[in-house]
């Protein structure tokens, strides 16, 4: 199986980290709007997967058959994976300021029409398991090694489609797919448990017959470990509840609901970029 | 009813504001309204009612298609219920339960979409409602409305919950020009004719009625009469305002924020065809999703402004005058 992945230190994916971030508030300030806080929750997980060797992908060959898919399924946190896709060699790194302008190939929300890299156009929430399990069950059949990963916010999680995929893929046995829950505790209208709670969460997961793993979400260590342990467990699925800081690494928007959708102003953005030096 | 270009088209509240602060006055004058929202209760404006009647709002979270059926729960036991997100998730996620819990058993629900057609912008075609109307329309028994400012909107959220029956509304996100004066009533089925024209009929709802008064003023520089109507009641339509205006202008034009197919120009059609057939041209989103852009440029690149209907109303009158 090849690995074209290259894997590299978690010192090193420290710095990436920082790099993303710096990409995402300056890239929403300059569009004057996006969604700084669940883009800067989900840095590590992500990070860990393009960059932590987890996922086996090749920016040379996007289409490469076997390669491991990953499907944003809270497809508002785009800057995320839009930088990530950046810096991996997919799309180019100086264009990322141009994110929701008319023409742009960063569009509002993961379009595919825009770049082909992108696995799956998001932005209607509830979507992205039953994706990745379908994507999954495509390379069972082809006898294919690709993993598929997908990423949910937790308010996302309200929507019962993805209930109906998590049992769907404990009944068909897809150990090739991992979820990743991006907790970090707030939504559009505010905190999760004021306008919905979604607790006792790891156990709701079991019951529907997965693997669970739960860790600190920026520990690039534990984060890395999950992964490993993920694609150790067969028979299974994997669901990695991720516990994060909405809004990570800028102090005023770290657990701010109010930038889950609001663009720093050029000012915020000097503040944020002073701490992610 | 004004005439030729005296229209002064002031910058109003959005639709969805309006919307919002009418749920108040309702839920201060029947305690029987409710109101339900899936986390965009800030988007949506229905956080004004949730804020002063907390008891008689019902936080749904990201689930479209439980709170509809919730909602229809509501309304079958009584309450005036309003359900509200943005249109692209009440009318796609929603869509099987306004059917089979609300349309077919004829339930009382009333569903509220906001943020409807391209002009949210940004956000992009994941999040841009431009079939809702078609998908509304299909449902037997639904009333169907687009209101093009604030004036009409709170007008029509007073209509449709003194209305006994299911009913769909459509929202947008951007501000809208005032059309209407404090008095202008808006019943299920009716029409307003706002300007008064004789050569083409141009024919708008939502965002698209001020554009069509743009139009109509630029053609009547140009010594083209044409007739405005907002059509804010896509169903029931006004059959006698179409077969008017087929019958006294010989050419309609319709314009709307919306797939041509399915939207209200195919329903226009239809009656025209049914009364008085006469040459129409379809102003719309045509067969396509569109982009992220600022609002302003989506509707210039997807073809929705004054200078699209007009050029359309010169095309119907070219094919009216070849007959
Ligand atoms: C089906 C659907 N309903 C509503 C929305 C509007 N919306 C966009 S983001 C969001 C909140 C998402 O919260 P969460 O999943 O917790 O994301 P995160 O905190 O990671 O940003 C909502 C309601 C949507 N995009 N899709
Ligand atoms: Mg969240």
């Amino acid at each position: 199986m090849a690995t074209v992945t290259e894997t590299r230190s978690v010192q090193e994916l420290q710095a990436v980290c920082k790099q993303i971030r710096r990409h995402i508030v300056t890239m929403i300030a300059a569009a004057k709007s996006g969604h700084p806080g669940g883009s800067l929750s989900a840095v590590e997980l992500i990070v860990s997967l393009y960059f932590g060797g987890r996922m086996r992908h090749d920016p040379k060959n996007p289409r490469w058959k076997d390669r491991d898919r990953f499907v944003l399924g809270k497809g508002h946190a785009a800057p995320v994976l839009y930088a990530v896709l950046a810096e991996a060699g997919y799309t180019p790194v100086g264009e990322l300021n141009t994110l929701r302008k008319l023409g742009s190939i960063y569009q509002g929300h993961p379009d595919r029409r825009f770049i082909p890299a992108l696995e799956a156009s998001t932005g209607s929430l509830g979507e992205g398991l039953s994706l990745a399990c379908g994507m999954a069950l495509a390379a069972r059949l082809d006898g294919s090694p690709a993993r598929a990963y997908t990423m949910l916010g937790d308010g996302e999680i309200q929507e019962g489609q993805v209930w109906e995929a998590a049992m769907f893929a404990a009944f068909h046995k897809i150990d090739n797919v991992v979820c990743i829950v991006d907790y970090n505790r707030i939504q559009l209208d505010g905190f999760v448990k004021d306008i919905m709670d979604i607790e006792p969460l790891t156990d709701k997961w079991r019951a529907f017959g997965w693997h669970v793993i739960e860790l600190d979400g920026h520990d690039l260590n534990a984060v890395n470990a999950a992964y490993d342990e993920a694609a150790a467990t067969k028979g299974k699925p994997s669901v990695l509840i991720a516990h994060t800081v909405k809004g990570k690494g800028v102090s005023f928007m770290e657990n701010n609901p109010k930038f889950h959708g609001m663009a720093p102003t050029a000012e915020e953005l000097q503040k944020a970029l002073a701490e992610l030096a | 009813m004004a005439t030729g270009t005296k229209f002064e088209l002031k910058m109003g509240a959005a639709t969805r504001e309006a919307f919002g602060r009418t749920l108040v006055e309702l839920g201060r004058a029947n305690k029987d309204v409710v109101v339900c929202d899936a986390d965009l209760s800030k988007s949506t404006m229905t956080t004004y009612f949730a804020q002063e009647f907390p008891e008689r709002f019902f936080s749904c979270g990201i689930a479209e298609a439980n709170m509809v059926a919730v909602g229809a729960g509501l309304a079958s036991s009584g309450k005036i219920a309003f359900v509200s997100s943005f249109s692209a998730f009440l009318l796609n996620k929603g869509f099987e339960q306004l059917r089979v819990t609300a349309a077919y058993p004829e339930v009382n629900l009333k569903a509220v979409g906001t943020h409807s057609g391209i002009s949210i912008g940004e956000d992009g075609p994941s999040q841009m409602s431009i079939e809702d109307l078609a998908l509304a329309c299909s449902l037997p028994g639904f009333a169907v409305l687009s209101p093009c400012d604030e004036v009409s909107m709170r007008a029509v959220i007073h209509t449709v919950a003194a209305h006994v029956g299911p009913v769909f509304v459509r929202a947008a996100r951007a501000k809208s020009p005032i059309v209407y004066g404090a008095d202008a009533r808006f019943p299920i089925g009716g029409s307003h004719e706002l300007i008064a024209g004789k050569d083409v009929t141009l024919i708008g709802h939502g965002l698209l009625v001020a554009e069509a008064i743009r139009a109509a003023g630029s053609l009547e520089a140009e010594g083209i009469s044409a007739r405005v109507i907002d059509m804010y009641s896509i169903k029931p339509l006004d059959r006698d305002a179409v077969a008017r205006a087929a019958r006294e202008t010989g050419a309609i034009v319709v314009a709307e924020e919306h797939l041509a197919d399915g939207g209200l120009g195919v329903r226009v059609a239809q009656t025209a065809a049914e009364t008085t057939p006469c040459i129409m041209e379809f102003v719309g989103v045509n067969n396509v999703y569109a982009e992220s852009g600022t609002p302003d440029e989506l509707l210039d690149k997807y073809g929705l402004r004054a200078v699209n209907i007009a050029a359309a109303a010169k095309k119907a009158l070219a094919r009216k005058s070849a007959r």
